[in-house]
């Protein structure tokens, strides 16, 4: 069976419909894998071994009646921010403990026609705020690579999962880097769609304008087959986009010829790895040798977009956060008064990162610091998404690094939130301008630690995008699934 | 402006959070070292440049006005921590003199 680590979701669909396994058997070797290696890796808040078994049955079921389709009976981890009915969703707080939401997300229900297997829920950064895990209010999820280090965040928890292959796929989300950094550090595929691509409807809100829902996966191809079934319009989110889909398996394979390579000169920052450097320059040599060219760039407005995004996206969460008082769902601690049993709850409820975060965004929002702050940012995010536009006219994608340095150690930057904040430094400026991304492995540092490149499209292209990933993944040949969890 | 203890305890009282002493003090000193990080967007000229609410322009969405199945009273008050019949029970909000 664990050859199947090594296998694409197409060919392990292959197999299942070939009736070489069954989805009980697939789901089965999965489950086993995480009551053997969990333990250590601390990847999932929740195993819903239940649900995985019924739903695997039950896809058999289907395969059995001549059923077919690109995900039937695959086992997937969920990032624990997405609505399921029935299934206890807490966005890793004390505030939702014990939510069991009512109904089921768009990409929930988009996985469940699929007819896919839940196998679980995966930890992250509470309310997706952080980039290591360590704000989770469970557990701090290892990187598979070195135990000793986070796995990045906030999807950490799904980046672990796949990287250590507790998972066939999994589902994230990314407001300013939350599937690419930890990708990337974790050695996984992870996507952040153009905004608008994959419906919103269902996930519980950080920062409505940035915030986007994408696979990570272990390879290119299957970040495909899962982009194919999640993404599309949906009536129920108003920000998603009427544009039909294109089969995204149809770019995998395609030559890169011709294609034009931006490379900006501000994303080789001092402070930087020298081994990020190198793998990402060892990158670009792959895109010339398969006949793509190289183009300089500049994103002048780069500096700025740490302190851009830290206004925008705390105070969006200080007025999609003011929905936890203790009234509707999850915790209430009671008090004097209405206002002192809201103060109370939210005391108790939210961890440190959430309230810091709260009381920024509440600030800059209020009467009198508005302007210089909150608007002030809206007009750089305009400049910053005019660099891109500019960018754009001379080259087809952009290929950075994906962090700065490769994975950090617990409890390293957690107590400083500014340098935190900016280990981020090349994946925000993407969801200020609403971007399509990548993270791909590309190589190792001299500890054996992944290192991810990031590739970033014009909106709507992420087929492009996958191109020329698969393209980086097929040359590097990057090792996936640490020998240590080979067994 | 130079954030004191005054201001973050002002600004927790309007996001509805009552903060632990120790983490007033934190908070007085983390936030005045991301104001001043964020102070640099002054920096930049943006005279006459429009703000970004959303990276990807649309128009109101609207849709017709019918009756569609949605999850009910029961399903919206299944998660509350205090119900009465059909209604989410809270502590008083209005003191009624007796």
């Amino acid at each position: 069976m664990e050859r199947i680590l090594d296998m694409t979701i197409q060919e392990v669909r292959g197999l299942l419909r070939e009736k070489e396994i069954s989805s009980v058997e697939l789901t089965g070797f999965y489950l086993e894998r995480i009551k053997k290696h969990d333990g250590s890796l601390l990847a999932y808040l929740r195993v819903t071994e239940e649900e995985a078994l019924e739903m695997a049955r039950n896809a058999d079921l289907r395969m059995g009646q001549g059923e077919d389709g690109p995900l039937l009976g695959i086992p997937f981890g969920i990032k624990d921010i997405f609505c399921t009915k029935g299934i206890e969703t807490t966005c890793a707080s004390r505030i939702l403990e014990g939510f069991i939401p009512p109904y089921d997300a768009t990409v929930i229900k988009k996985l469940k026609n699929c007819s896919f297997v839940h196998l679980g829920r995966l930890n992250m950064d509470e309310f997706a705020m952080g980039s290591s895990t360590e704000n989770s209010a469970f557990q701090t999820t290892k990187n598979p690579w070195d135990l000793s280090r986070i796995p990045g965040g906030s999807s950490g928890g799904s980046a672990s999962a796949v990287a250590g292959g507790l998972c066939a796929a999994a589902l994230g989300t990314d407001t300013g880097g939350s599937i690419r950094q930890p990708a990337g550090l974790c050695g996984a595929v992870g996507m952040k769609p153009t905004y608008g691509r994959v419906s919103r409807y269902g996930l519980i809100a950080f920062a409505s304008s940035l915030d986007q829902i994408g696979p990570l996966t272990r390879n290119v191809s299957d970040c495909a087959v899962v982009m194919n079934a999640i993404a599309g319009y949906d009536p129920m989110d108003s920000t998603s986009i009427p544009q039909p889909v294109p089969d995204y398996t149809e770019f995998l394979g395609r030559d890169i010829k011709g294609m034009k390579i931006g490379i900006p000169r501000e994303y080789f920052i001092e402070g930087m790895d020298e081994d990020v450097k190198k793998a990402v320059k060892e990158s670009l040599a792959v895109f010339e040798h398969q006949g793509a060219s190289l183009v300089d760039i500049s994103l002048p407005h780069t500096e700025y977009a740490v302190a851009t995004y830290y206004v925008i996206c705390t105070a969006e969460a200080s007025s999609n956060l003011a929905r936890y008082d203790g009234v509707k769902y999850g915790l209430r601690v009671d008090g004097k008064d209405i206002i002192d049993m809201y103060k109370k709850t939210r005391l108790k409820g939210f961890g440190k990162e959430v309230k810091r975060r709260i009381i920024l965004g509440t600030y800059v929002l209020s009467s009198g610091y508005y302007d210089a702050y909150y608007r002030k940012a809206g007009k750089v995010r305009t400049l910053m998404r005019r660099d891109f536009d500019e960018a754009f006219k001379v080259c087809d994608i952009i290929a950075t690094a994906v962090s700065p340095t490769t994975a950090f150690k617990a409890g390293e930057k957690v107590d400083d939130p500014l340098t935190m904040y900016l280990s981020d430094i090349f994946t925000i400026p993407v969801n200020l301008a609403g971007l399509p991304a990548l993270s791909v492995p590309c190589g190792f540092d001299g500890n054996g630690l992944p290192i991810g490149l990031q590739i970033i499209g014009r909106p709507l292209d992420e087929g492009r995008i996958m191109q020329a990933a698969y393209v980086i993944e097929k040359e590097r040949a990057v090792k996936k699934i640490p020998d240590t969890l080979r067994s | 402006m130079k954030i004191t203890k005054d201001v973050v305890e002002y600004v927790a009282h309007l996001g509805r959070l009552e903060l632990e002493p120790d983490e007033v003090e934190l908070y007085t000193t983390q936030l005045g070292r991301i104001l001043d990080y964020v102070d640099a967007l002054n920096k930049l000229d943006t005279e006459g440049i429009e703000p970004t609410s959303h990276a990807v322009p649309f128009d109101s969405v609207m849709r017709e006005d019918e009756v569609r199945d949605s999850i009910g009273i029961d399903g919206s008050l299944r998660n509350a921590p205090e119900r009465k019949e059909t209604f989410f029970k809270v502590p008083p909000i209005i003191e009624v003199e007796e």
